[in-house]
């Protein structure tokens, strides 16, 4: 009935020595996942939506329809 | 509405307390299920207070005085069947049995679903009895007109709502 003394002191060090590096490499890992699947195909996406844009195009296409108060379309 | 509500909730805890007592064996022990003295130390089954404050059967038969009597000499002689029958007088539940589950959840979250669905249905009636009319903006005309302004204003051209519009096509993506 001679069981080994258990561990009493250094029990939160032992844990964080454990379980910090794995937060950290955790939180790491969900930065980069979300920049590379979000933010990077958002701006992206931006780019491309804006190399092909003529302002004026859609500014008269947007009057024709009549959303504009201070410019009317032109057959008015 | 509410006194059934309440009157099926009284019954089940009666219902609870008669299976509770129902065994003759109860009668033996110290519990007295309807009225408890606190002024007298109480007998408890848990699992932080390993040892009690009174031994589980307070009235000894003769049988289990003898036995209470061989107790005070060396256990060595004492059978196995006599240490758990000494066990059982101090205690009523071993630990497993303490911890053992029941299957109340399931009572509970049938109990949970059922109140659910008849809350469903009071807002059922509700909504076909009490509300009013829908605002005259979400019929299906004053919707169209409302799409089409919002094609036409380019809203959320990037990723939203004028993107998956085919402007050439004049139709959905």
């Amino acid at each position: 009935m001679s069981l080994p003394k258990p561990a009493m002191r250094g029990l939160l060090a032992k844990r964080l020595r454990f379980h910090l590096p794995i937060a950290f490499a955790l939180s790491l890992v969900a930065a980069a996942a979300f920049k590379f699947a979000v933010t990077e195909p958002r701006k992206q996406a931006y780019a491309d939506f804006y190399k092909q844009y003529d302002a004026m195009k859609e500014f008269n296409a947007m009057k024709e329809a009549g959303v504009f108060q201070s410019v009317r379309p032109s057959g008015e | 509405m509410l006194a059934s509500r309440a009157l099926v909730r009284g019954l089940q805890s009666g219902f609870w307390r008669r299976v509770s007592t129902s065994s003759s064996a109860w009668a033996a022990h110290t519990h007295d299920v309807d009225v408890i003295d606190c002024s007298v130390p109480q007998y408890n089954n848990r699992l932080d207070t390993p040892l009690p404050d009174i031994p589980f059967v307070r009235n000894l038969s003769a049988e289990q005085k003898k036995l209470k009597e061989k107790e005070k000499g060396p256990w060595t002689q004492l059978t196995k069947e006599e240490k758990l029958a000494i066990y059982r007088l101090t205690h009523e539940l071993t630990f497993p049995e303490m911890k053992k589950g029941s299957k109340e959840w399931m009572t509970v979250l049938g109990g949970i679903f059922f109140f659910l669905g008849f809350t469903g249905l009071l807002v059922w009636w509700q909504r076909v009895f009490v509300y009013g009319d829908v605002p005259h903006t979400l019929s299906q005309e004053w919707v169209e007109k409302q799409t089409q302004r919002m094609i036409d204003m380019r809203v959320n051209p990037v990723h939203g709502f004028a993107h998956k519009w085919d402007y050439e096509k004049k139709q959905w993506k």
